[in-house]
C-alpha cells in the first residue's frame, strides 16, 4: 500500500514542478486567445460589456465575407508584403555583397547598417511623415529647389504615392534585416565551391547565379519569415503617416481592425477580422518556412 | 592534352615572396607531384597554374599558350580541391555536368559524359544523391568525376586525400593512379605526404620555402637525394643524419668511431671536411636480419632504447655515436630495450652531404 502511494507521488512530481509554467501559459496565452475567440462569436462592444454574453454564432464571420473594405485591406496587405519583402531582399542582397567585398571598415559599416533598426517605428513614421509632407516636407522642398518640379507633389495624399511612401519608410527601416542575415550567409559560405565553379568555366555572374545565390537562399528565407510576420502586422508606421487614409486608401488589415475595434468599439467584429488576418500570417510563415526547410535540406551535412 | 611550362614564376604578397622564381617543365600526359612541408609554396604554385592566384612575375604556359592573364575558366584545366568543393545544392549528376552545362554543351552530350565519368569512378548508383548524403571517399570521387567529364588539358589536384582516413587514403591513392592510367591526362598533384608523392608520381618536385630543391623520378630522389633536406623528407622513417669529419682513414663520428668512406664517393671527400653521413633505417640492421646486403659495409655497435614491433619488422631507436638513430630489424627477431646489437651499415647505399651547404657530395 505504502509503495503504491510513493509511486503515485513520484508520478505526480513532474506535473507539480511544471505547474507554475503551465499556469503562466494558461493565463498569458490561452486565456486571451480563448477570450478573443469567444468575443468573435458575440456582438461584443467595448461600451456595452453585457453584449459579451450574447452569442450570435458565426454572424461576425459571415458579415466579414461580404465586407468589401476588409477584403480590399486584405489584398492591399498582401501586395504591401510582396513589394516590401522583394525590395528589401534585393537591396539587402546588394548591400551585403558590397560590404562583403570591402576589406577595411567592414565592422563599422555593419554597425552603421543596423542604425535604422534601432529607432522606434513610430518615430520613423513621424520622420517620414515630415519628409513626405507636401507643404513643409523636405523632399518637396528639395525637388522644387532643384527645379525638378514646380508644384507640391501630394506624397501622402494621393493614394498610390501614399502607398509608395509607406513602403519606402518600411524598406528604409528594415532592409538591414536582410542585409545582416545575407551578410552572415556570405561570411559562412565556403570559398572552395566558388573557386571550383571558376575553374569549371563560370564567369562572375554565373558563379553568383549558380553557386552563391542558392547558398544564400536559406538565409533569405529566414529573413523573409521574420519580416513577413513583421509586415503582416504593420500598424505603427501606417497609423502615424496616413492613418490609413486618404479615404481608407492605405488601410491595411491592422489599421482597419484597430479602427473597428477601438474607434467603433465593435470588438467582436474586430476579433473576427483579427482571426482571419492571423491566418494570413500563419500562411506566409508556413510558406517561407517550407521554402527554408527545402533550401536547407542539402546544406545539412555538407562541409 | 597539353604540357605545362613555368618560367621564373614568382608570387609575392606585398614584400613577402612565397614563390621565388621557379622553373618547371611538365610534359604531356605526365603525372607530376609537388611535395614539401606546409608553407613551401606548392599550393600557391598550383593555384597560380589554375588562375586562382595572380602571378607576380614570370610565365605560365599550358599547351604552349601563355595563360598569365587568362581567368581560370579560359585555361581549360580542372581542379580537385582538398575539401572536395562540391556544389552542395546540386545532385551528383548536376555536380558532374555543371561545367559542361555552363559551357553550353547540348543535353545529350552532358548526359553521355556524366555517364562515362560515373562508370569510370563507380558513381552510377549515386547520381541522384546530394553531396550531404555521400561519404568522404564518395565525395572525393565525385570531385574527380567533375574534373574528368570536361576532358581538360590538365588536372590539378590540391591535397585531395588529406581529409580522408588512412585506410581510405590508401584506396583512393590507388584509384587516382588507375584513373591516370585510364584517362592519361597531364596531372599536377600537390601533397605534403611523401608516400603519396612516391607512389603516384612520374616525377616528383620537392619544394621548400618557395624554391625547388630537387626534381626527379621517385627512385631518383630516393636513391640520389640532392641535398640533406630531400634526404630527410623523402623516405619513411626519415634518413639518419650523422655528423662526421673526413680523415685519412675514413669518416670519424662524434664519439671517435671511424667508418670507411663509401667507395663510390671516395674521390669526392676532401680530408678535414665537415660532413653528414646519411643512412636510411633500412640500411642499418643486424647481419642476417635486414635487407640482403652484399655490397660494402661496416659494423657498428648499437644500444637499443626502444623497439617498435610492426609484425613484419621492428623499428629500433638506438644510440650510435651519442645520437639517436632509427633502424630496422626484419622477421621473427625480437629485440628488447637495453639490448646491444652489432649492426651492419650498408655503405654502398649511404650518402654524404657537405655539413655547411647541405649538398650531396655525389652531385659535386
Amino acid at each position: 500500500m505504502a509503495r503504491i502511494l510513493t509511486s503515485r507521488r513520484a508520478a505526480l512530481t513532474p506535473l507539480l514542478l511544471l505547474l507554475p509554467a503551465i499556469a503562466t501559459m494558461l493565463f498569458v496565452v490561452a486565456l486571451p486567445l480563448v477570450f478573443s475567440l469567444w468575443t468573435s462569436f458575440t456582438p461584443y462592444r467595448l461600451t456595452r460589456p453585457d453584449t459579451l454574453y450574447d452569442v450570435i454564432g458565426l454572424r461576425n464571420y459571415i458579415r466579414l465575407m461580404s465586407d468589401a473594405a476588409f477584403w480590399v485591406a486584405f489584398g492591399r496587405t498582401v501586395l504591401f508584403l510582396a513589394i516590401a519583402l522583394n525590395v528589401e531582399f534585393l537591396l539587402g542582397l546588394g548591400i551585403a555583397l558590397l560590404i562583403n567585398r570591402i576589406t577595411w571598415g567592414q565592422r563599422g559599416l555593419r554597425t552603421i547598417m543596423m542604425f535604422p533598426m534601432m529607432f522606434s517605428p513610430i518615430l520613423v513614421g513621424f520622420q517620414f511623415k515630415f519628409i513626405f509632407n507636401d507643404n513643409i516636407g523636405i523632399l518637396n522642398n528639395a525637388l522644387q529647389s532643384l527645379g525638378l518640379t514646380d508644384q507640391a507633389i501630394p506624397w501622402l495624399v494621393d493614394a498610390r504615392l501614399a502607398m509608395f511612401s509607406i513602403i519606402f519608410a518600411e524598406v528604409w527601416m528594415s532592409t538591414s534585416v536582410f542585409a545582416i542575415l545575407l551578410l552572415a550567409g556570405l561570411f559562412a559560405m565556403p570559398r572552395d565551391p566558388l573557386e571550383a565553379a571558376k575553374v569549371d568555366g563560370c564567369n562572375a555572374w554565373q558563379v553568383f547565379r549558380h553557386i552563391m545565390l542558392p547558398f544564400l537562399m536559406p538565409f533569405a528565407f529566414i529573413a523573409m519569415t521574420i519580416r513577413s510576420l513583421d509586415v503582416a502586422r504593420a500598424y505603427d508606421i501606417v497609423a502615424v503617416m496616413t492613418g490609413g487614409g486618404p479615404a481608407g486608401r492605405t488601410e491595411l488589415l491592422w489599421t482597419l481592425i484597430a479602427r473597428v475595434g477601438y474607434d467603433n468599439a465593435r470588438m467582436g467584429q474586430a476579433n473576427a477580422m483579427a482571426y482571419v488576418s492571423t491566418l494570413l500570417s500563419v500562411l506566409f510563415t508556413w510558406y517561407f518556412f517550407r521554402k527554408l526547410v527545402a533550401a536547407r535540406r542539402y546544406m545539412g551535412g555538407a562541409q | 592534352m597539353a604540357g605545362i611550362t613555368l618560367r621564373n614564376l614568382v608570387k609575392a604578397y606585398g614584400r613577402v615572396r612565397v614563390v621565388h622564381g621557379i622553373d618547371l617543365d611538365i610534359g604531356n600526359h605526365e603525372f607530376v607531384v609537388l611535395v614539401g612541408p606546409s608553407g613551401c609554396g606548392k599550393s600557391t604554385t598550383l593555384r597560380m597554374i589554375a588562375g586562382l592566384e595572380e602571378i607576380t612575375s614570370g610565365e605560365i604556359r599550358i599547351g604552349g599558350r601563355l595563360v598569365n592573364d587568362l581567368p581560370p575558366r579560359k585555361r581549360n584545366i580542372a581542379m580537385v580541391f582538398q575539401n572536395y568543393a562540391l556544389y552542395p545544392h546540386m545532385t551528383v549528376r548536376d555536380n558532374l555536368g555543371f561545367g559542361l552545362k555552363i559551357a553550353g554543351q547540348p543535353k545529350e552530350v552532358v548526359a553521355a559524359r556524366v555517364q562515362e565519368a560515373a562508370d569510370i569512378l563507380g558513381l552510377a548508383q549515386l547520381l541522384d544523391r546530394t553531396p550531404a548524403e555521400l561519404s568522404g571517399g564518395q565525395r572525393q570521387r565525385v570531385a574527380m568525376g567533375r574534373a574528368i567529364v570536361r576532358h581538360p588539358d590538365a588536372f590539378l589536384f590540391d591535397e585531395p586525400l588529406s581529409n580522408l582516413d588512412a585506410k581510405l587514403r590508401g584506396q583512393m591513392r590507388a584509384e587516382i593512379k588507375k584513373l591516370h592510367q585510364k584517362v592519361n591526362n597531364t596531372v599536377v598533384y600537390v601533397t605534403h605526404d611523401q608516400v603519396e608523392a612516391m607512389t603516384l608520381a612520374d616525377r616528383i618536385v620537392i619544394m621548400r620555402d618557395g624554391h625547388i630543391e630537387q626534381t626527379g623520378t621517385p627512385m631518383e630522389v630516393f636513391n640520389r637525394p640532392a641535398n640533406i633536406f630531400v634526404a630527410g623528407f623523402i623516405g619513411s622513417p626519415p634518413m639518419n643524419q650523422l655528423p662526421c669529419s673526413a680523415e685519412a682513414g675514413g669518416l670519424r663520428l662524434a664519439d671517435g668511431t671511424v667508418l670507411p668512406v663509401p667507395a663510390r664517393l671516395a674521390g669526392k671527400v676532401r680530408p678535414g671536411a665537415a660532413l653528414i653521413l646519411g643512412v636510411r633505417p633500412d640500411d642499418i640492421s643486424p647481419e642476417g636480419s635486414g635487407l640482403l646486403a652484399t655490397g660494402e659495409g661496416a659494423m657498428v655497435r648499437l644500444t637499443v632504447d626502444i623497439a617498435e614491433p610492426l609484425g613484419m619488422e621492428s623499428l629500433l631507436y638506438s644510440r650510435l655515436a651519442g645520437q639517436e638513430v632509427q633502424s630496422k630489424v626484419f622477421g621473427p627477431r625480437l629485440v628488447s630495450p637495453g639490448e646491444v646489437l652489432d649492426c651492419r651499415i650498408a655503405l654502398d647505399r649511404a650518402h654524404l652531404f657537405d655539413a655547411a651547404t647541405g649538398r650531396s657530395l655525389e652531385a659535386a
